[in-house]
């Protein structure tokens, strides 16, 4: 699960990390109250979308009076912000973030990661801040340092050190930074995050060490225990129909296709995905259903696709384990009986209690095409799409 | 043979009492699982489906000899239970259990360092080594006895090529999940380490996903030192970036983990790579064929 900025700081505030004052603001007019209070010569007027890239795309500008922080608040709020991570449709800027403005002396790279190579948590960090680090990687690896943490005694102090060294931060700075790294892996083992990225960390005029960006990103398996994370979920930047399928734990991601899927077990799904476009179509969604589904999951995963406009044929793909066919067989009726069913229907089923479910569906009177296998039911379908 | 598991392992239920984990204990014993033992804490002395249930692993452990376990613990308390497996030294835990949280999971890693204990998953199908022994949620009858091993981050993915090898009458020694998630217990290279030194296995198909570098790097292995054939597949060919497709472990990110990279290396490799999941076994049987291994990998 993804935050905004505004949120993010607010988190590490909340650890001792060192920030810009600021707040958040929905309107032109509490833009300017929150920048009158803020008091600083400088003021800063972010747009806060789930994305990065927002610098460069324009999303970030610089005013020097109240009377510029309200014509950027009024030209940014609504307007669609189109980054290098938004895709080609962009993001709707609803919300902005008023930030008293840095005297930036240089910009360095920092972030914690679950590193899979490791299996630990590792800090990665870099002099060259400001930048994208996977240019960094690219052309100057050299300059990309890592430490990786034993979760028996946590980041240490001495790890800290090394790596602000390692970056080059001033020595008069290197306690003061090594203590904002403690502060920072505490935030992020608390709040069990998987990714926290500061880019850019930056040390100022007044030799202050402060974090001038925050992304933060939560594992959604330990949602459950972080009831003040899950508080700061912003719907309006997430798909519609992939809300939907939250509420139903659904696995479901939407693509620019026309073809639905409905496909049990996530590996199998993305292969669905595959060898529909190996034979020429396009995806609609990614969707698995799971394992445990029940025939009223069944049912409204069925919905969440038919909903889709672009949507003008369905393949239903399961090889069920734990995945009963019957069940999946018994959700396709109902949904399809009542919401209607106007576009065609390719179904594989394969696995426990295949025949069952393929007897439901032939006497459900629905105009089901039935296919051997996924590869036969890829090309079927396709070709009726066309 | 087979790999991990075979009719002699003695398997412990962690969980039992839970409705996933009876569903399970019922089709496992009906495949021929021995389960000798279930743990639930604070159910002692009951039994389900005539296995007796103990409060501990240890205690289990200890009055019936159980040497592996399979947990079917909800989330929050599934990295407990394996603690309490590798803590009882049993040979090896398969956890079923879906969305733990990876930092649990680091953890766990942390204390199984130098301990005897193998883990397999978590987020995984289990093990079966056909025809003797099945261990977690796949479907049974997929699977016949013969040659070919089959390792997998994916539990669908697995079933797919399992059954394309029965119905060309090709059967398999052992076939392991080793799960989606980023932090795992067990990695493609110990799998592959286990199906090269078995003698009964003659080749084997490797599956894998976006995410990662774990099939690059079975990938090297493979080639600086196994002599039997394998092919490969990846899923998440057509996935985008930055979209979770499923799986913790299944994202593109950074650039890195596509299925084009990862295919790319296995071809370098001299690892062939099926094109689409459903052509993954009768890739498998044009590779044994050139190799002089259809004959031997037939089930007669």
């Amino acid at each position: 699960m993804n935050i905004h900025e505004y949120q993010g700081k607010e988190i590490l505030r909340q650890y001792g990390v060192s920030v810009p004052s600021g707040r958040v603001a929905f309107s032109p007019e509490e833009a300017v109250k929150v920048a009158k209070e803020l008091d600083s010569k400088v003021i800063v007027v972010k747009a806060q979308i789930h994305a990065g890239g927002r610098g460069k795309a324009g999303g970030v500008k610089i005013a020097k009076n109240l009377d510029e922080v309200r014509s950027y608040a009024k030209e940014l709020l609504g307007k669609v912000l189109v980054t290098h991570q938004t895709g080609p449709e962009g993001k709707e800027v609803k919300r902005l973030y008023i930030e008293a403005g840095s005297d930036i002396k240089k910009e360095y790279y920092l972030s914690f990661l679950v590193d899979r190579a490791t299996s630990r948590v590792t800090v990665m960090g870099s002099e060259e801040g400001g930048m994208d680090i996977e240019e960094v990687a690219e052309k100057n690896p050299e300059k990309i340092f890592k430490e990786v943490v034993d979760p028996v005694v946590g980041l240490t102090g001495f790890q800290a050190r090394r790596l602000a060294f390692n970056m080059n931060i001033p020595n008069q700075l290197i306690n003061k930074t090594a203590n904002l790294m403690l502060g920072l892996y505490k935030a992020f083992t608390e709040k069990d995050a998987s990714i926290l990225e500061i880019n850019p960390l930056a040390i100022t005029g007044d030799n202050e060490v402060q974090a001038l960006d925050a992304k933060f990103n939560f594992d959604s398996n330990s949602l459950y225990r972080h009831k003040d994370i899950v508080e700061l979920r912003d719907f309006d930047e997430e798909d519609p129909k992939e809300i939907e399928a939250s509420k139903y734990d659904l696995n479901y991601v939407t693509l620019d296709g026309n073809i639905g899927c409905m496909v049990n077990g996530a590996g199998l799904a993305m292969s669905t995905m595959d060898t529909i476009s190996y034979y020429g179509g396009h995806p609609a969604n990614f969707l698995d259903v799971g394992g445990g589904a029940t025939a009223e999951k069944v049912t409204e995963a069925f919905k969440i696709i038919l909903s889709d406009s672009n949507v003008k044929g369905i393949f239903v793909n399961i090889f069920g384990g734990i995945m009963k066919c019957d069940v999946i067989a018994e959700g396709v009726i109902v949904a399809a009986k009542e919401v209607g069913l106007n576009v065609p229907l390719v179904v594989r089923l394969e696995g426990t209690n295949v025949n069952l479910g393929k007897k439901l569906l032939n006497e459900s009177g629905l105009n089901i095409v039935a296919a051997d296998s996924m590869g036969d039911g890829a090309q079927k379908i396709v070709e009726l799409v066309g | 043979m087979s790999i991990y598991i075979n009719k002699d392992t003695k398997v412990l239920v962690q969980g039992i009492t839970g409705s996933t984990a009876l569903f399970h204990t019922k089709q496992m014993l009906e495949y021929g699982t021995k389960i000798v033992a279930g743990v639930t804490p604070g159910k002692a002395g009951t039994s389900v489906e005539g296995v007796p249930v103990f409060n501990t692993v240890l205690e289990a452990k200890n009055e019936t000899g159980a040497n592996v376990s399979v947990i079917y613990v909800p989330a929050p308390f599934a990295a407990d239970a394996i603690l309490e497996a590798v803590d009882a030294e049993l040979d090896m835990v398969i956890c079923i259990t879906e969305h733990i949280p990876v930092l649990d999971m680091v953890n766990v890693k942390r204390y199984m360092e130098g301990k005897k204990t193998r883990l397999i998953g978590p987020n995984c199908p289990g093990v079966i080594s056909a025809d003797e022994c099945k261990i977690g949620i796949m479907p049974g009858y997929i699977h016949t006895k013969g040659h070919v091993g089959v390792v997998s981050r994916s539990g669908t993915l697995t079933y797919e090529a399992v059954h394309q090898l029965t119905v060309e009458g090709i059967g398999q020694t052992t076939a392991v999940g080793i799960g989606g998630d980023p932090v795992n217990g067990t990695n493609f290279i110990d799998v592959l380490k286990e199906f090269e030194a078995d003698p009964e296995t003659y080749g084997v198909i490797m599956i894998g996903e976006i995410g990662g570098t774990a099939e690059e790097e079975a990938a090297e292995w493979i080639k600086a030192n196994m002599t039997k054939p394998v092919v490969g597949f990846i899923g998440g060919q057509t996935a985008p970036p930055g979209k979770r497709m499923g799986h913790a472990g299944a994202i593109i990110s950074g650039g890195k983990g596509t299925a084009k990279e990862k295919i790319k290396k296995m071809n370098e490799c001299g690892i062939e790579v099926a094109p689409t999941p459903s052509v993954i076994g009768e890739t498998f049987i044009r590779v044994i064929k050139e190799k002089g291994l259809y004959e031997k990998c037939k089930t007669h």
